[in-house]
């Protein structure tokens, strides 16, 4: 195969034909008989209150911020790794500054005790 | 090119002769031999799956003591077989209130997610899906999707306990994928390629685990926390929010969770030989590329082993404790790790004290972790020893 994505684009059609097979088998053979009791939501035997879709706690939306920092960086930092022999040493130390700029953030974070689940 | 040094491309180019034969154009026989190749590579994949559930439901039985499966067949082992059949003929049932695209997409994108990394597994020299040179990055892509499709169905599924499932799934997807990227950075930095089977052949001479145990250990653990297995199920935590992300899902969309599951720990359980444990490299043996999928499947299933043998021996750990353990140990440590090591590639590189350098720098973090940890032990113990003054205790509050 020439083109590698190409090959990829192939391998997720199969890839979700293969998975959607099943699940239409299961529709052709399985008993369809549906009734309110059956479909109600699942709570340990009592009745749902309110909405199922409540708010959620604050503290992810921190975690996902400190995340968001890290990910982004990793993009960045792959493309220097893999050059890491090619490159002038001058070039390797400021990579590292630039880990090191984001470690600050992450003690700042630390510091600030937004790494605690209260 | 014999059959026993290329099968795939032997039997490729016969097909391709055939096609021709046949007055068919070149890029449709292409397309056409990709597919197929495709084709053999998933069912190959979900056939060994299917055997997974098996090997899973033995070893969890020997962990706890009793026999598990063994009325179907020798030892048990056509009981995956029943239980697809149960799960296809099972009525499917949606939630009222439930998101029902959302709800119907979540288990196929789950073994979708799965199947998608099977394209870049390298199972022997001559025998893998493709060898694209941003594997690294397609990995961790891929790895994600599959906590996305546990996010989705807790999210569609209108039910407290499945939406807190995916909350928790959020949490571990979002601390642990840091460390593990960290972690996969540094076969980048040894290797000086993200292609996995550029690894692969790296490591013909030294497995990167020699050179680097401590991101192979990183790895390890981030991956079982990418995958959602114990100790790090908070997302489907039974003895809490009873199944947690799927407690909705009946039949065939409930057993593709579970098989995808399965699926994704083995496959993650062969990445790990892959890029720190030599992959199909086994002392000259992976000449031969049928030995060499032998090899590599040998080396999958026994890191797929100590994954079940973490998940049978563990409690689970309580969410802040999670937490903590990934942003305050793992990703700190695997920073510095990277650091330590981009220095070491550059400066020993070229000598022949590399390997040594390297192993022994590990071994130094290693130590000096072990020693601040013990520390910081000591000062916590002192801290609880010392009665605390019940003025000072109500003045913290």
């Amino acid at each position: 195969m020439q083109n590698a994505w190409l090959y990829i684009g192939l391998f997720l059609i199969i890839g979700i034909i293969v998975p959607v097979a099943p699940l239409l088998i299961s529709w052709l053979v399985a008993p369809k008989k549906p009734n309110p009791i059956k479909q109600s939501t699942y709570e340990c035997g009592i009745e749902t209150v309110g909405d199922s879709w409540v708010q959620f706690k604050a503290q992810y939306y921190i975690f996902a911020l400190v995340f968001l920092v890290f990910d982004v960086e990793t993009v960045f930092l792959f493309p220097w790794a893999l050059a890491i022999n090619k490159l002038p040493l001058y070039t390797v130390l400021e990579g590292i500054l630039f880990i090191l700029i984001l470690v600050a953030g992450l003690v700042y974070a630390w510091r600030k005790g937004m790494l605690e689940w209260m | 090119m014999t059959f026993w040094s290329d099968p795939v491309n032997f039997i490729a180019a016969w097909l391709r002769g055939i096609l021709a034969g046949w007055g068919m154009g070149a890029a449709l026989a292409n397309i056409l031999l990709a597919l197929s190749g495709i084709i053999v590579l998933v069912v190959f994949a979900l056939v060994l799956d299917i055997f997974l559930v098996w090997v899973e439901r033995k070893v969890v039985a020997r962990f706890q003591d009793r026999l598990g499966p063994n009325r179907i067949g020798p030892f048990g082992i056509f009981q995956p077989f029943a239980d697809i059949i149960k799960l296809i003929i099972k009525e499917d049932i949606t939630p009222e209130g439930a998101d029902k695209v959302v709800y119907n997409i979540a288990p196929v994108l789950a073994a979708t997610a799965v199947i998608l990394l099977w394209a870049i597994l390298p199972l022997a020299s001559t025998i893998y899906g493709v060898d694209l040179n941003v594997a690294l990055l397609y990995l961790v892509a891929t790895g994600a999707l599959g906590a996305l499709a546990i996010i989705m169905g807790g999210w569609a599924s209108n039910n407290k306990y499945a939406l807190l499932g995916a909350f928790r799934m959020v949490a571990i997807m979002v601390s642990y994928e840091v460390p593990m990227v960290v972690a996969l950075l540094i076969p980048a930095v040894i290797t000086g390629t993200m292609s996995v089977k550029g690894i692969t052949e790296f490591q013909s001479g030294v497995w990167i685990v020699i050179l680097s145990p401590l991101a192979a250990v990183i790895f390890i653990i981030s991956a079982i926390a990418e995958l959602g297995r114990a100790p790090f199920d908070l997302n489907e935590a039974e003895s809490e929010i009873v199944a947690g992300f799927n407690i909705e899902y009946t039949g065939m969309k409930f057993g593709w969770f579970y098989a995808s599951e399965l699926l994704h720990s083995f496959t993650f359980g062969g990445f790990i030989a892959v890029l720190f444990f030599g992959g199909y490299n086994f002392f000259g043996l992976e000449k031969y590329p049928l030995l060499g999928v032998v090899i590599f499947l040998a080396k999958a299933l026994f890191f797929y082993w100590v994954i079940m043998w973490v998940k049978y021996s563990m409690p689970r750990i309580r969410i802040d404790h999670m937490l903590a353990f990934s942003w305050k140990f793992l990703t700190p440590l695997s920073l510095a790790l990277l650091i330590i090591t981009a220095v070491v590639d550059k400066f020993l590189a070229p000598t022949n004290f590399y390997m040594l350098g390297m192993f022994l720098t590990n071994v130094v973090i290693a130590w000096l972790t072990i020693e601040i940890l013990r520390a910081y032990g000591k000062r916590q113990r002192k801290a609880e020893e010392t009665p605390v003054q019940p003025v000072a205790e109500a003045a913290h509050h």
